[in-house]
């Protein structure tokens, strides 16, 4: 079985999600943005452990799952709060954190 | 016993003390001799701590304190007395200071024939002085702490010549400076007496130098301060040691007795009270420079360079003192030079070695007598005069006082060493030993007696004979008898005390022989030529005093005088010296040091401080907030550390 056509379809939806991240300014398209990014990885580690005929590969997988979702609990509490206060969920809108 | 603790002290069995007399063990009436001490700092700390509450009995208190403590000397004297002529000498070990790395200092009390003769004048004259300090303090406000001071001053003085280590003495010795300060600028409200009060700290600050090199020049070489240790072992040391140890005491010395070239704080110190000016500026505290010599004569006795240095530096503080005390109107400021001179005397015996220290002693003892005597008188003058010093407005005074007048001419007539008076018998053996040394000492010694009848004559004549050239509207009187009395006893010491401290102790140099060994001298000339040489420059001087100030009228204002005498109005130019040698040099050294901080080292931390500000304040223009941007440095950054790997991996 040859990997290229499932790393050609990863690298193609991580640059996707780069530049979903780089370039829009709702927060919560950007944040779909990062998770296409982490699928991205992920269909790259299963392919990878597809290829050599074990198991690590998709055990990260898992782990980048579980840091997913944790990461889409925290982060959209944090965008719903913005949100609320700034009645904005723009991110250049949250630029308040510098000197 | 102190116990032994280095290589050097093992050695030593006993503890031998110097001139062959071997200190014991205090026991019975000797092991109370730290009440001595006691009495006095009790009185102080009453005084001092107990604030105004005691302010109604605070003379009482203090003059009690002092004279407890010359009833405890008297006492000890007397069993001295009673005891073989080389076994006089006790130690009292109190308690053990501290013991650390190898160095021991035990809090111990050496009594023996040369402390004794130190207690029973500190506490006799100081007790007098008190006495004297309940009338001239009457209308201060601030007597109450005056008598806990000088309270204070008595128990450091005990200390110092108690003590059985350099390092204990060393306590007394600043305690006694300490007591000087507080004195002399006890009335601080005048800023000349809190001017002279830094100026003699200061000054005694460079002769504390001296000490603590001294000391720890002792503990590098002997491993120990102790008297019996050092003094033991000082054979077995370098001359080379002993001669620098001899040269930091003489420093100390120097410092404490004002002697040149330290001595041009003890003329400012006349601003303190007169009282103070009689106990600690004449009769006890600046003759502690002269105790530390005498005592350390184990040292000096090996160290004959030093020994020399100590008789010019004496030779020298004579002669200054004396063309100061000549010039002087201030009637104080020139028993001070007198002091100078005296104490100049005192230095120039000691450095003699053993044929001089018991003259130095002898001589500090009847100065200590005459000299607080006519300080007291010039006290009690001032008293009747609203304490007017000028002597220029004094004149016949003679008539209206006439127990200060009766006084003060016995302190003269010791003082300027006319038999039988006191000073007769410790001067003219200073002039006898110093001649048996060198003639140039002698020579110096015998002009100095011969200015000293001149200036103490000059002040006789101007405070007490001719014309009366004040001009206050009610006539002086004469003090109370609270003054007069102290006054009436010093009296009396100065005419016997010389003669009377040589019955008592059968002959002074047999009874500290056994401290300071003795030495015979040959005069290089008959005895009896001798003293008729000194007679005859004493009465030279006075008659020269008589023609100049006798048979004049003194003229109330200041004439311009020949450069000599301005040179001495003005302190022989010690201050100008002082001034233009330490203080300028000091002060340009302290400015070029500032400007090399400020533009130096302080220039190369604010440069490098300002360089890495101005570094990060562009630095901060990158946090700009905006998170995307964040996370464009951040794929850019990844993609080059991809590339990097790339790049590195590649065969």
């Amino acid at each position: 079985m040859s990997p290229t056509p499932y790393l050609v379809l990863s690298v193609i939806l991580f640059t996707i999600g780069g530049a979903g991240v780089l370039l829009r300014r709702n927060a919560l398209v950007a944040f779909m943005s990062v998770e296409l990014m982490l699928n991205a990885a992920n269909l790259a580690f299963v392919a990878f452990a597809r290829m050599h005929g074990n198991l690590d590969g998709q055990i990260v997988a898992f782990f980048v799952m579980v840091v997913a979702a944790a990461e889409v609990v925290v982060g959209l509490a944090i965008i719903v709060t913005i949100f609320r206060t700034r009645r904005s969920a723009s991110v250049d809108d949250a630029s308040l954190l510098k000197l | 016993m102190i116990s032994t603790y280095s290589t050097l002290a093992t050695a030593v069995s006993t503890q031998a003390e110097h001139g062959g007399q071997v200190a014991v063990e205090a026991t019975g009436i000797y092991s109370w001799t730290w009440l001595l001490i006691a009495f006095p700092l009790l009185g102080a700390a009453v005084l001092l701590l107990g604030g105004r509450r005691t302010d109604r009995i605070g003379h009482l208190v203090g003059t009690v304190a002092s004279s407890l403590s010359f009833v405890m000397g008297v006492v000890l004297f007397v069993a001295m007395l009673g005891e073989g002529d080389a076994e006089r000498a006790f130690t009292l070990d109190l308690w053990e200071w501290f013991n650390a790395g190898g160095y021991q200092v035990e809090v111990s009390l050496l009594l023996d024939q040369l402390s004794m003769a130190f207690v029973l004048l500190i506490t006799g004259v100081g007790s007098l002085i008190h006495v004297y300090s309940i009338g001239y303090m009457e209308h201060d406000e601030r007597r109450r702490r005056f008598f806990g001071y000088l309270n204070l001053f008595v128990a450091a003085m005990l200390l110092l010549v108690l003590a059985a280590d350099y390092l204990i003495l060393f306590i007394g010795w600043e305690g006694v400076g300490l007591a000087s300060y507080l004195l002399i600028g006890f009335w601080q409200h005048k800023p000349s007496a809190a001017v002279a009060a830094k100026k003699a700290f200061v000054v005694n600050r460079v002769g504390d130098m001296g000490m603590v090199l001294a000391v720890a020049s002792m503990l590098a070489v002997f491993g120990s301060s102790s008297y019996s240790l050092v003094f033991a072992n000082a054979e077995n040391a370098s001359t080379g040691w002993l001669t620098a140890i001899g040269l930091f005491l003489l420093l100390a010395a120097c410092g404490k007795s004002a002697q040149f070239p330290l001595q041009s704080w003890l003329l400012d110190a006349m601003e303190g009270p007169t009282p103070v000016s009689a106990l600690i500026h004449a009769a006890t505290m600046v003759t502690a420079g002269v105790y530390l010599v005498v005592r350390s004569a184990a040292i000096y006795d090996l160290a004959p360079d030093a020994r020399t240095a100590v008789v010019i530096v004496g030779a020298i503080t004579l002669l200054m003192g004396a063309i100061i005390g000549c010039a002087k109107d201030d009637i104080k400021k020139a028993l001070a030079g007198s002091t100078m001179s005296q104490i100049g005397y005192m230095m120039l015996a000691a450095g003699l070695g053993p044929a001089g220290y018991a003259f130095a002693i002898f001589h500090l003892l009847t100065h200590g007598f005459f000299k607080a005597n006519m300080f007291l008188g010039a006290g009690s003058v001032m008293h009747g005069m609203n304490d007017e010093v000028d002597m220029r407005k004094f004149g016949g005074l003679r008539v209206a006082m006439p127990v200060t007048f009766a006084t003060f001419a016995m302190g003269y007539l010791a003082i300027i060493g006319i038999p039988p008076f006191a000073g007769y018998f410790s001067k003219d053996r200073i002039i006898e030993a110093a001649f048996a040394e060198n003639w140039v000492y002698g020579i110096c010694a015998l002009l100095g007696a011969g200015i000293t009848a001149f200036y103490m004559t000059r002040v006789m004549l101007m405070t007490f004979f001719g014309a009366r050239r004040w001009k206050q509207s009610e006539p002086p009187h004469e003090s109370p008898s609270v003054m007069t009395v102290p006054l009436v006893v010093l009296a009396v010491l100065s005419v016997v005390g010389g003669a009377g401290l040589l019955y008592l102790t059968g002959d002074i140099v047999q009874w500290l022989a056994p401290v300071t060994g003795e030495a015979h001298h040959d005069l290089p000339m008959p005895l009896a030529l001798l003293v008729t040489l000194t007679l005859l420059t004493v009465l030279a001087g006075v008659a020269v005093a008589w023609g100049m100030y006798g048979r004049k009228a003194i003229r109330e204002d200041v004439p311009a005088g020949n450069p000599l005498t301005v040179a001495a109005r003005r302190d022989l130019y010690g201050d100008a010296f002082n001034e233009a040698v330490l203080m300028r040099p000091g002060q340009y050294l302290t400015r070029s040091l500032v400007y090399v901080e400020n533009r130096g080292v302080d220039g190369a931390v604010v440069g490098t401080a300002t360089a890495v500000g101005g570094l990060s304040s562009r630095l901060r223009r990158w946090q700009t907030g905006f998170v995307r941007s964040y996370a464009l440095t951040m794929f850019a950054g990844v993609g080059f550390v991809v590339v990097a790997m790339l790049l590195v991996r590649l065969p």
